[in-house]
């Protein structure tokens, strides 16, 4: 039975914690049982690691005790996608490759959260390697859409959108290199925030196309999310593409309004023959930012439809690169061979599931001799057209609104057979991993057939903030993020 | 610049992959749809467009180059699928 605690959101339970109504134990076991009770139905979970999150639980129950360091994540139960290093605790990337690897290190975002004194419950299940956009490549399982069990919960990052939708943890962790954190976002009716690439640390998290990636929060609402990324974002000097930028208290800037904020609304996210129910709901979520005060301006991104072109030969191509790491030699699944070769090639032949190769083989190609310049070198020039496209509507306009995908989440098996028409579903969210701006998904609507829509903001570099002003503002008029899901199969 | 099995036999083998004769057919008709797609790449012109290899200005990095504490050769070792003796135990390499 689900805990009405299990209900509320960081910001609330973080209060009732405090006032000591309720221990970060007793919250935490509730959320345990809560989360193993309907684990069989959502499968978000790869690792649950209920010992620690006790141990952890109870380090919090003292701090709350003695009053100090206390922040608004101690003794919270949050979770954390499974490519970010936990130190002894099994991290697989979802793949046969890392199947028994346990790292020896905790990623800097995992420290920084035990240093908030979050109660991390698990590790979630993803796209094998973060390559996907339904969660349907992981080795292990196929975690389910809380609003409708037929359906996908998105991906890569589908089992830290759908827990935290299902209320099986507060708030979660995921990585975004193409749309993983705001697709699923929206297609479980959940905010999810991409940072500026270089705001959060890459330290720990396992590389797909480390030009691209970053790490960063899932949260039932705005304000969550705003105290996860202030949890997480910041210099490292263990990572040498971490921004040195302050870090504004995210939680207190959402909360300054939206008057006189200029949103620009770019007709290429808008085409011709898109789903109506997604383009009526954006539009709508559109006015209502227009009546609380913000303006309008069209703007136009005429590069950005090549955004995803662009994207598949440099995701693979840096993808093709860094998974060269896998050969059984440090770490991972070993296949026994003859010779060195023949070992490494059974090892990733036996280790990689079928995306994982496609991608690897499209990478190496992309940057094979004779191809180079042609897909590669191109892909590139085409970078810079993208970004430039953005410097230029950026000196208009403080935040660009967008549908964060195409359509409301779709069935198992439905885009599986052809990796192109999955690869479609991103064609809104790449552009910004392409540029490296900060994008935010915040539920906007409901499908007729019960499937949460997701409204997407973009922002200029470093300035989430201005982001979470503007979804929290949109939060205050709206229902949409108090809906809860049903569980059910539809 | 159609894509033949050959090509992807080649690629399987410059990443170290294995594949049976089945999956190089599937394999060249997904990855040639891809390619295809991205192929819309030159509708573009950006002869006079310098590649961008990273969102941001991104320089290089220096640290102090003083002694600090890391994994041990234990920890280092953990996860390794045939350690010996303190080493990487890898099949016959000549």
């Amino acid at each position: 039975m689900k805990n009405e605690l299990l209900e509320k959101t960081i910001h609330e339970v973080s209060a009732d914690l405090k006032a000591k109504k309720v221990s970060s134990v007793e919250l935490t076991k509730a959320a345990l049982d809560y989360l193993e009770e309907i684990e069989p139905k959502v499968q978000s979970f790869i690792t649950i690691t209920r010992d620690e999150a006790l141990r952890r639980a109870a380090e919090a129950d003292k701090r709350l005790a003695s009053g100090k360091d206390v922040t608004p994540l101690t003794g919270v139960p949050i979770a954390i996608k499974d490519l970010l290093c936990t130190k002894g605790i099994r991290t697989t990337c979802a793949s046969r490759m890392l199947e028994t690897f346990k790292p020896p290190y905790d990623a800097t975002v995992v420290e920084k959260l035990y240093q908030a004194g979050a109660v991390s419950v698990g590790k979630t299940n993803m796209d094998e390697f973060a390559m996907g956009s339904s969660t349907e490549t992981s080795f292990y399982k196929k975690t389910k859409n809380p609003w409708n069990l037929n359906c996908v919960p998105g991906g890569s990052s589908g089992g830290s959108a759908a827990c935290v939708s299902a209320g099986q943890a507060f708030a979660s962790l995921g990585s975004d290199t193409g749309g993983s954190i705001r697709q699923p976002a929206a297609l479980c009716g959940i905010v999810g925030l991409k940072p500026t690439y270089g705001r959060v640390s890459r330290y720990g998290l396992i590389a797909f196309a480390s030009s691209l990636d970053q790490v960063g929060p899932f949260g039932k609402d705005v304000e969550d999310c705003a105290i996860m990324l202030g949890a997480i974002a910041g210099h490292d000097p263990m990572d040498s593409t971490s921004a040195d930028v302050p870090v504004p208290d995210y939680a207190a800037e959402a909360k300054k309004g939206i008057k006189g904020l200029k949103i620009g609304i770019p007709k290429e996210f808008f085409p011709e023959g898109m789903n109506r129910e997604v383009s009526v709901a954006v539009k709508d979520a559109i006015a209502q930012l227009k009546s609380l005060g913000a303006e309008t301006v069209e703007v136009s991104l005429p590069s950005s439809p090549y955004g995803l072109a662009a994207y598949y030969v440099l995701a693979p191509s840096e993808a093709s690169s860094n998974l060269a790491r896998y050969d059984g030699v440090r770490y991972g699944l070993r296949i026994p061979g003859e010779n060195i070769v023949e070992m490494y090639s059974k090892t990733r032949a036996a280790g990689f599931g079928p995306e994982v190769k496609r991608r690897i083989m499209l990478g190496t190609y992309a940057l094979s001799s004779g191809y180079y310049d042609a897909y590669y070198v191109k892909a590139l020039k085409v970078r810079r057209l993208i970004k430039q496209d953005y410097d230029k509507a950026f000196e208009k306009v403080d935040v660009i609104a967008t549908p964060t995908c195409p359509n409301p989440a779709f069935r198992f098996g439905e885009k599986t057979g052809d990796p192109l028409s999955m690869y479609l579903e991103d064609i809104f969210t790449v552009s910004i991993n392409i540029t490296g701006l900060p994008g935010l998904s915040v539920p906007c609507g409901m499908s007729k057939s019960g499937l949460p829509i997701g409204l997407q903001l973009i922002g200029k570099a470093f300035d989430e903030a201005t982001l979470l002003r503007t979804a929290w503002a949109y939060e205050q008029a709206t229902e949409w993020h108090k809906q809860k899901p049903a569980l059910k199969e539809e | 610049m159609a894509l033949s099995e050959k090509d992807v036999q080649y690629v399987v083998k410059l990443a170290r992959l294995e594949v049976t004769d089945q999956e190089v057919a599937k394999y060249t008709q997904q990855l040639a749809n891809i390619l295809e797609y991205v192929e819309q790449l030159n509708k573009l012109d950006t002869s006079n467009v310098e590649p961008l290899t990273h969102p941001l200005d991104v320089k290089n990095v220096f640290r102090a180059d003083e002694l600090r504490p890391c994994l041990t050769q234990a920890e280092v070792l953990s996860n390794a699928p045939e350690p010996q003796s303190g080493h990487f135990k890898v099949p016959k390499i000549m």
